[in-house]
């Protein structure tokens, strides 16, 4: 049934407890690299790694008292799922997406990928007429441009692969 | 008396045709902002912020604020229509507001909305306008060590007073100052704990951060739930107006009691979003329908929204006369004045009462021109909300990439908006409090400088905290705050323990 195949997956008493050794080990990383920097008290004052280590210090005690209370105190929700199959498909719709999205501007720059995004997201997930989403997509890149290059005359990425709009003459 | 005549000094800076301009653009962003889920107010203020570098400091608050009042309106417009709460402080105001939707009184449901939060800001405000210079002047006596204490006592208030673990909120202070010490160090010159990446360089701007966690963070949660919009519709009639507002009066001990609620928690860093749920809550006990709360009744809309806008307004108090922030949006706010070269603080009063009195004057007219524009364009925003999520997501997708490319123009920032939003996603659901990692993160640097400045009067010892009255109640109090969750589960088990010998 499809609820059972929902709450398969993590449960979200395990991502609590691995969340919490990652926030250990986290902070015992930076708490190293404060002591290399130097975490005294001179008489001329702090070394730069002293704020860090004491903070990262509390950072690590908590977490470890976190994992404490997940792991020892508290037993209830023993099963229930982290997040169910169904809602993490949906998440990733937009997630993969998006990174590939911010691949695309650091390569051929914002206007284009994001008339690119708007459409492809359109056609695949909302399931859109290809020229309705063609043109929802040329628009919201003319308005960007328009804005930004013209308007508040803030640069935006243009491609550090290749710049398509120079194919129009634009720059 | 002295601050009237101020206020009246701060229209006339405000009321200049260009301002005025920007207030009528704010509040609408602002509006269509609340409306939009992942876009809240802290995050349309951050992407916004850069945009405002060209415009004089005075003007750029002045939209800014607007577009926070516009955030806080809009946001009652979804929960009430839609059931969907576009900011967090809106969420209680779904409990009767939506039903009362659902019954055919949109109307009235709205229109309580909006005039509530417009007497809880205006309460806010006035409140502001007379006390903030006396905080001001009272913040003057202030030293490192008294900073450092009030600083202390925000971060314990969020500590005792949340309702998650006290150790989860301890960890997300810690990692938010934390991540303020990555970068360059102000006073050594050294790059601290950036591993060798030079993109580390600049540190994590809080912006980022709030871009990230607060917006993408948001679309990633709302996406779990497909997101289907089907909603009232909710044209508001001029007569439906009047006669709502006829009976509002009623209401006037629930409405003077989510005034100070919300004002209080404004103050005292708790923000709107508790605000509007005590306030709900406190409601419900004390008033005479309380079985009618949650099928439509008024009370439970002015309650919550009142408070939270009393929140929301008064979170400004303490940013301009202390520099400290009460709230995620008003840290925002408050990173953006350091930018633009401003120190609030009591200082801030002295030597630019222009830009603070016109701001104050530009609440109270943000606040009318508010109300009067969602009174009459409901329709028009509430029909945003229409266009289908699948072309919605990818645009405030687009539009927060923007705002995180434009604070320093990096790609970097970019990927790191993204790191956030994930990180933002996963909080959320493990129930890590994000308004304290963006306080710390605003607040950081400045901490950690009354910190090295009180240790070094007193050459490395702690009991400097402890050596005036004021900064030892201060410290006491925070420390009091810090361990509330233990006292009062001692005074639970006392208690108990009584009646059951009794």
């Amino acid at each position: 049934m499809v609820d059972q195949q929902d709450d398969s997956g993590p449960s979200l008493r395990m991502i609590e407890i691995v969340f919490a050794l990652i926030c250990i080990a986290f902070s015992i990383f930076l708490m190293i690299g404060s002591i290399k920097l130097g975490a005294k008290w001179t008489p001329d004052g702090p070394e730069s790694g002293y704020f860090p280590f004491y903070i990262f210090l509390m950072m690590f005690v908590s977490s470890t008292l976190v994992l404490y209370e997940k792991l020892v105190l508290d037993k209830k929700n023993l099963t229930e799922p982290f997040v169910k199959k169904s809602a993490f498909k949906q998440v990733l719709c937009i997630l993969i997406p998006a990174i590939t999205f911010i691949f695309a501007v650091s390569l051929i720059g914002i206007y284009v990928s994001s008339m690119i995004y708007i459409s492809v997201f359109m056609i695949w997930i909302g399931k859109y007429a290809y020229w309705k989403a063609i043109l929802i997509g040329l628009f919201v890149g003319v308005v960007l441009y328009l804005m930004f290059e013209m308007w508040f005359q803030v640069p935006l990425p243009h491609g550090n692969l290749y710049n398509p709009l120079s194919m129009i003459g634009v720059n | 008396m002295d601050e009237v005549s101020a206020l009246f000094h701060g229209f006339s800076v405000a009321l200049t045709p260009f301002n005025i301009l920007l207030m009528l653009v704010g509040i609408s962003l602002g509006v269509i902002i609340g409306v939009l889920p992942g876009l809240g107010g802290a995050n349309g203020i951050a992407i916004l912020l850069p945009l405002t570098f060209t415009m004089p400091p005075t003007s750029a608050i002045i939209m800014l604020s607007c577009i926070y009042w516009g955030a806080l309106f809009g946001g009652a417009i979804t929960s009430i229509l839609f059931n969907i709460p576009g900011e967090p402080w809106s969420v209680a105001t779904t409990f009767d507001g939506h039903p009362m939707a659902q019954n055919g009184r949109a109307a009235e449901a709205l229109t309580t909305a909006f005039t509530s939060s417009f007497v809880g800001a205006l309460v806010a405000v006035i409140m502001i306008t007379f006390l903030a210079p006396m905080v001001a002047s009272f913040a003057l006596k202030f030293g490192p060590p008294e900073f450092f204490s009030v600083y202390f006592l925000t971060f314990c208030s969020f500590v005792g007073l949340n309702k998650t673990s006290p150790f989860k909120v301890i960890t997300m202070i810690m990692l938010g100052f934390g991540l303020s010490t990555i970068g360059m160090d102000g006073v050594t010159g050294q790059l601290r704990l950036t591993y060798g990446f030079n993109e580390l360089m600049r540190g994590f701007d809080f912006l980022i951060a709030v871009i990230g966690l607060f917006g993408i963070g948001e679309i990633l949660l709302a996406m779990e739930e497909g997101l289907a919009f089907k909603g009232a519709t909710g044209k508001i009639r001029y007569q439906i107006v009047l006669e709502t507002w006829k009976k509002l009066p009623k209401y006037w001990a629930t409405s003077l009691r989510s005034c100070l609620i919300g004002c209080w928690m404004g103050i005292t860093p708790g923000g709107a979003t508790p605000a509007s749920f005590m306030s709900y809550g406190l409601a419900k006990r004390f008033s005479k329908n309380s079985d009618q709360f949650g099928k439509g009744e008024i009370e439970g809309i002015i309650a919550p929204e009142t408070a939270a806008h009393a929140a929301g307004t008064s979170a400004l108090l303490p940013m301009l006369s202390l520099g400290i922030p009460g709230s995620p949006t008003a840290a925002v706010l408050l990173g953006g004045l350091l930018i633009w070269g401003l120190q609030p603080g009591p200082l801030l009063f002295v030597e630019k009462p222009d830009f603070v009195w016109g701001l104050i004057a530009s609440m109270y007219l943000g606040n009318v021109v508010g109300l009067f524009m969602c009174l009459t364009c409901v329709p028009i925003f509430a029909s945003i909300l229409r266009i289908p999520f699948s072309i919605i997501a990818p645009i405030i997708i687009v539009i927060c990439t923007v705002g995180a490319y434009t604070v320093h123009n990096a790609l970097f920032d970019i990927w790191l908006m993204l790191g956030f939003g994930v990180m933002g996603y996963i909080f959320k659901k493990l129930d890590y409090p994000m308004a304290p990692l963006v306080l710390a993160l605003v607040l950081g640097s400045r901490a950690e400088e009354s910190f090295r400045q009180s240790m070094l009067i007193s050459s490395g010892g702690l009991d400097v905290f402890f050596s005036t009255t004021l900064v030892g109640t201060i410290t006491s109090l925070g420390i009091l705050l810090l361990f509330w969750p233990l006292i009062s589960k001692f005074l639970v088990i006392f208690k108990t323990s009584k009646s059951e010998s009794s």
